[in-house]
């Protein structure tokens, strides 16, 4: 079975002369929930707009189920649902129409398309505004409405580029258990996004790129055995009248009754307990410093730079 | 699904949307065709035209008809397409089209026939509008109906290319503006060119929009300054070569994709 994304030696030259990617490999693998992460300007948009055919690649190929983009431009858009990271739809066209002439694109019948378009809609939480014009919507209501337009054509890679950007926690959430749902009847998502909580809570695979590069490519728990330490913050019953010694951890004080404590891999939260309880120190709550993505994606970043640097 | 299927579909969908888009704003795209038409019957048909006497063998207002009625489909066929293209592209919501398989010939087709749409239903107004003044007979059909849907086409694929290159609002009036209402005045639609010198006649024989308006003429009123069959070649060559250029833009994505 051929992947739902194969990207081989893509490149990217834009007539500034920006380099914007410098020959990627990927393989996205059907039913997957991958996660494309990467800074800004790293080449995420990039490569999804040549994939997406919005942008001309400069040299490489891109494989959508096996559909070549160069020889069979039309399978590869048929497979494809795009949510773009800016506002694309006309702002002065009905809620129900952009996603109905969505549909008419993809050759699916006037009559179908507006069957299809209330189903996705209701999905959605959209369909009471179905009359309304789409620039009355709210940010939120305006990402949910170009998530029902990629979807309106039943495509089976959706691409979505910082679909939650600038939502609440709550449609977030919300999102977020749509877009499960989505992959888990078996549509496959390649999700770019800031927010590295949301790929760690969503995605299987993370493909990391920097400066026009893939820098790392494997399954989010692959990734995660790679991170040297973690950092944990906790909140003790009494305050804190020194800090002990624990052999192996590094601990900070940061107020009276917060501690930070760094656990290098090796060691095990369990055997900080014994070593606080030996010291009389009582935990009543602990959590994470940052999400374990979000270490790894500033350390992978951190490393990147010195590497810029030490090059120059 | 066929090739063919899926064109058809996404042609009916963006003739839809056209036809919608302008029918949503009446008052800004039918209503002032129609008011400007009785203003110039007002004033060039009855109060100046009375006192003009008759021109080829036709009472003034009459031969003003076939003229007025063409201007506005050019105007109309050429506005719709480049206001709703180049919006497409302002608003990004182009975009939609360009990730779709809608084979490109769909997607000027699509939009083409919006204008010509256009182009008939205020063509149409403007021709009632034209009757409370004149009464009017159709010497010929079939001449009447091909040039005023083949005129509308050629303007609305103009229209199409200027949009593709247009980066601001600007750029879609200009050539409204500066090329195609001084071509249209000097095209003959309020005299014959029989009556200029003949070294402005010659010149005026480069202007294509005098061989619209002229076979135009010649199809309601049975009088032209032109041959009729270079006036259809020359309007069929036209909308070959722009029709050609149009879509070799959307095949190289020029003004469309990075």
């Amino acid at each position: 079975m051929p992947p739902a994304l194969s990207l081989h030696n893509l490149r990217k030259t834009y007539r500034s002369g920006v380099e914007a990617l410098k020959g990627i490999d990927l393989d996205v693998a059907e039913g997957e929930f991958c996660a494309l992460l990467g800074p800004n300007g790293a080449g995420k948009s990039t490569a999804i707009g040549i994939v997406a055919s919005l942008v001309r690649k400069t040299g490489g190929e891109v494989h959508v189920f096996g559909h070549d983009l160069d020889r069979d431009p039309g399978g590869v858009k048929a497979c494809i649902g795009l949510v773009p990271q800016e506002f694309n739809f006309n702002q002065f066209e009905p809620v129900a129409e952009i996603v109905v002439n969505q549909a008419g694109y993809y050759g699916v019948p006037r009559r179908e398309a507006w069957v299809r378009a209330e189903a996705v809609l209701r999905q959605l939480d959209l369909w009471d505004r179905r009359t309304v014009m789409a620039r009355t919507l709210s940010g939120g209501m305006k990402r949910r409405l170009m998530i029902a337009r990629a979807l309106v054509h039943r495509p089976r890679l959706l691409i979505l580029d910082e679909p939650t950007a600038g939502v609440d926690i709550e449609i977030r959430r919300a999102m977020w258990d749509f877009l499960r749902e989505t992959n888990r009847q078996g549509t496959t998502i390649i999700l770019t996004t800031h927010y590295l909580e949301e790929a760690e809570r969503l995605c299987r695979q993370v493909a990391i790129i920097n400066h026009g590069e893939i820098v790392e490519n494997a399954s989010i728990g692959a990734l995660l055995e790679k991170l040297h330490t973690e950092s944990f913050v906790l909140d003790l019953r009494e305050p804190l009248r020194y800090v002990p010694a624990l052999p192996g951890y590094e601990l900070r004080r940061l107020d009276e009754t917060t501690l930070e404590v760094v656990v290098p891999r090796g060691r095990t939260v369990s055997g900080l307990f014994d070593g606080l309880a030996r010291c009389g120190i009582e935990v009543s709550s602990l959590r994470n410093k940052q999400n374990r993505l979000e270490q790894f994606f500033i350390d992978m970043v951190d490393r990147g730079r010195q590497a810029q640097g030490g090059a120059q | 699904m066929s090739r063919w299927r899926l064109s058809a579909h996404a042609f009916r969908t963006i003739l839809t949307k056209e036809i919608l888009r302008f029918s949503r704003i009446w008052l800004q795209t039918v209503l002032p065709p129609m008011v400007t038409t009785a203003l110039y019957f007002v004033i060039f048909g009855r109060l100046i035209g009375s006192r003009l006497g008759e021109m080829d063998g036709h009472p003034y207002i009459d031969f003003i008809v076939p003229g007025l009625i063409l201007m506005s489909v050019i105007s109309n066929s050429y506005a719709n397409v480049v206001s709703s293209f180049y919006n497409a592209k302002f608003q990004r919501h182009v975009e939609e089209l360009l990730i779709s398989p809608v084979p490109n010939a769909v997607i000027l087709g699509g939009y083409v026939a919006g204008g010509v749409v256009r182009g008939l239903v205020v063509g149409t107004a403007v021709t009632v509008v034209a009757s409370f003044f004149t009464d009017f007979a159709v010497h010929s059909y079939a001449v009447t109906v091909a040039v005023f849907l083949l005129t509308s086409m050629l303007f609305a694929t103009a229209g199409f290319v200027n949009a593709v290159f247009a980066n601001s609002f600007d750029d879609i009036s200009v050539i409204p503006t500066f090329v195609l209402t001084p071509l249209t005045y000097l095209g003959g639609v309020f005299y014959s060119v029989s009556l200029l010198p003949e070294v402005w006649q010659r010149v005026s024989f480069a202007n294509p929009v005098l061989y619209m308006i002229n076979a135009f003429r010649y199809g309601l009123l049975g009088v032209t300054d032109i041959d009729l069959g270079l006036a259809f070649g020359l309007i069929v060559a036209f909308i070959v070569a722009l029709g050609g250029f149009a879509l070799w833009l959307l095949d190289r994505g020029i003004g469309l994709k990075s």
